[in-house]
């Protein structure tokens, strides 16, 4: 199990998910791609469907019309993956905690790998935790589900 | 038409809906109208004036249900803002302004299933915001609005 | 004979906020489409309630992540409004410069965004690295990319240093051939011309009647903008002109943004050179009850914020209406009648707070074929292609 993780790290494909936020954090990870920061010199590349992806990566405070298709695609990704939860929303949502439309944090929904803070998180940042978790696999430390 | 020839204006024509005018400076005024004549009044405001239609916003006050429709006439830089008050203790619905221009037909929709107020002659009442698996006849901005989510969690978790 | 399209929906990479558009196509056509949203509804009337005055202002900010400023100042002014209260001037020409950077990069945004879908990729990344550069500037300014934090009812919360000052507008000023190097490419490019002309038009009636507001009522002809109607900041202070074409197509929504980044430019440098100092803050107590209303013109259109306060230290009712809730209902009088390979761009046109266009999803079900929102793109993309061969070849 743990060879076929490290063997998908030598180029993950990332998959992008928004459920339900206020966009800033999906900017950010656009602007990997961009000539400043360009994240495929690290052979990362955005994947075009579920079906192609080894990392999901996810935003936003998970309200209620989002769960239903973010539990449908985590069903569809080919296991093992890494799910990396990207800014405040996805943490605990942050500021939304007591909104009507967000009952339930993202952790309590789908097991995730990899926790991003920031509100948004600058792309450094953001490259930083992909980078860190793709160390720790390869030092069989972390664990894949 | 400056400014006191328009309220002059609407004063004239609807001498038995206006209720009370409100001038709350020399950008803003506030008219308060009868249910029934709303229609009226906003066709006038927006065909003849040439006012655009800003938005809607419905509270939820102690003794009645309030709605204020807000209209701007740019060349004189005035926002009118139309108010309507509906009795709680009866059925809560009014005429719809979709028909009039398409610009009130999604916010009808949204306070609709927000406040639970209903639009008579709108074309199309359906759910604009709120997801289907939210439970009929429960409207989250009104004051008296309780959780009724059993698996919410409210708090971090540390 | 109609078939019906079902909205399944993949998620696309390129696609940030989630929206389901289903079309309903009689063979190449668009013939019907509808639309459902709330993919973003988070509640934030009901949580405005639960804040503070004060606190409110952070929440409101994360409404949107590019129009991060213009909530803030709407709401900030709806909340003076209620007192009839006036900030010092300084605080206003640097609201001026805070809510036009911002400006000039969501447009820049959008722009390469636009490119992507029309099969430019060079476009976009040109456009997002000159974006990166507005970036900097307001990083400089404000200490942070996108959310500032700098509004608060009565100022603003930090003020700018005078040695800050030079650099900016140095920079700024390196910036203005390469926009104007794009400016060119765009209005002379003519398979541009071809792809964006009189598709997805919008006539002055229908933008009247649907009460369509910022850039996508200016390219129909209606001259309309809430800086010089009710002007509030220093937009009375300075010079600068409104930007208006008559057509209401695709071709005209690009050419009216791409002016506009051009006039925020210039405009951010007169209000840097003749920032006036003084106080920053009007040091604002208690809030008295009543109502207060702040519209300011967004990057997307014109923002209105409804404050009712009681008394209390806490606001009784706040209501936000956001520029694309006027906007998108448009979309039923610019896509039937259009192809389906022009739906993307059309609805790119609008500007919704980006591409909700990729949550699109198109079924023939006589012939058993899917289309869904990456293919749209990639039928978008080859359209641009077969104009582009047809423009060399009869070169």
């Amino acid at each position: 199990m743990s060879l076929k993780l490290k063997a998908l790290l030598k180029s993950p494909w990332v998959f992008h998910l928004s459920t339900g936020s206020c966009n800033n954090c999906d900017i950010e990870v656009l602007d990997c791609l961009t000539p400043r920061f360009d994240i495929e010199r690290f052979g990362m590349l955005l994947a075009g469907s579920i079906k192609h992806a080894d990392v999901l990566l996810i935003t936003g405070s998970c309200n209620r019309q989002s769960v239903v298709r973010l539990k449908r695609l985590y069903e569809q990704i080919p296991k093992p993956c890494l799910v990396v939860a990207i800014g405040e929303c996805s943490l605990s949502r942050g500021m939304f905690i007591h909104s009507y439309n967000c009952p339930v944090p993202l952790d309590k929904i789908i097991p995730v790998d990899v926790y991003i803070p920031g509100c948004p998180p600058k792309p450094e940042a953001i490259i930083a935790g992909v980078v860190k978790l793709i160390n720790k696999i390869k030092e069989g430390k972390a664990k894949k589900k | 038409m400056n400014r006191d020839d328009i309220l002059k204006d609407i004063n004239a024509r609807f001498p038995l809906d206006i209720v009370d005018i409100f001038d709350k400076s020399p950008k803003r005024v506030y008219i308060e109208i009868k249910p029934v004549s709303l229609t009226r009044v906003a066709k006038y405001i927006f065909k003849d004036l040439g006012a655009r239609f800003n938005t809607a916003s419905g509270v939820d006050t102690r003794h009645y249900m309030e709605i204020l429709y807000h209209f701007t006439i740019e060349d004189i830089g005035l926002l009118i803002s139309l108010k309507v008050k509906l009795d709680k203790s009866k059925k809560l619905e009014i005429d719809s302004l979709a028909p009039i221009f398409e610009g009130a037909n999604w916010i009808e929709r949204e306070m609709h299933e927000l406040l639970g107020i209903n639009f008579k002659g709108h074309p199309d009442l359906r759910r604009l915001l709120l997801s289907d698996e939210w439970p009929e006849g429960v409207y989250p901005l009104r004051k008296d609005y309780k959780e009724w989510d059993k698996k919410a969690i409210r708090d971090r978790g540390v | 004979m109609a078939k019906t399209i079902v909205p399944i929906g993949p998620y696309h990479p390129l696609q940030e906020e989630p929206e389901f558009f289903s079309l309903t196509v009689e063979g190449e056509k668009v013939v019907g489409i509808d639309v459902r949203v709330g993919y973003n509804h988070r509640g934030i009337e009901k949580l405005s309630e639960m804040k503070t005055f004060d606190q409110s202002t952070f929440v409101i900010e994360r409404i949107c992540g590019i129009c991060s400023t213009s909530h803030p100042f709407a709401y900030t002014r709806a909340v003076e409004d209620i007192m009839d209260l006036e900030v010092p001037e300084r605080a206003k020409f640097i609201r001026t410069i805070i809510a036009e950077g911002e400006r000039a990069h969501s447009h820049l945004l959008w722009f390469g965004l636009a490119g992507h879908f029309l099969g430019y990729n060079t476009v976009f990344m040109w456009a997002w690295k000159i974006r990166e550069e507005i970036l900097d500037v307001m990083e400089i300014l404000s200490g942070n990319r996108n959310n500032y934090a700098m509004f608060k009812p009565g100022g603003i919360r930090r003020d700018i240093k005078s040695e800050d000052i030079p650099p900016v507008i140095k920079k700024l000023d390196s910036i203005v051939p390469t926009l104007q190097m794009l400016k060119k490419a765009v209005m002379d490019d003519p398979v541009l011309h071809a792809r964006t002309k009189g598709i997805g038009i919008l006539s002055k009636e229908d933008s009247i009647s649907y009460c369509a507001v910022g850039p996508t009522s200016r390219a129909s002809g209606v001259a309309r903008d809430v800086r010089k109607d009710s002007p509030y900041g220093a937009y009375d202070k300075i010079e600068w002109d409104m930007v208006v074409t008559q057509n209401g197509d695709v071709f005209d929504k690009v050419v009216v943004r791409i002016l506009e980044i051009l006039e925020s430019i210039k405009i951010m440098k007169a209000c840097l050179l003749k920032l006036p100092s003084g106080e920053i803050d009007a040091n604002i107590k208690d809030i008295p009850p009543g109502e207060g209303i702040g519209h300011i013109e967004a990057p997307r259109g014109e923002v209105f914020h409804y404050v009712r306060s009681d008394g209390t230290n806490r606001p009784a009712r706040h209501k936000v209406r956001a520029p694309t809730f006027m906007n998108l209902p448009t979309y039923k009088a610019t896509v039937i009648g259009e192809t389906i390979s022009d739906a993307t761009i059309i609805l790119a046109a609008i500007d919704p707070c980006y591409c909700c266009t990729e949550r699109m999803a198109v079924r023939n079900v006589k012939e058993e074929k899917l289309y869904n929102g990456e293919d749209l793109i990639r039928l978008s993309q080859e359209k641009t292609e077969r104009l582009r061969e047809k423009y060399n070849y009869e070169r």
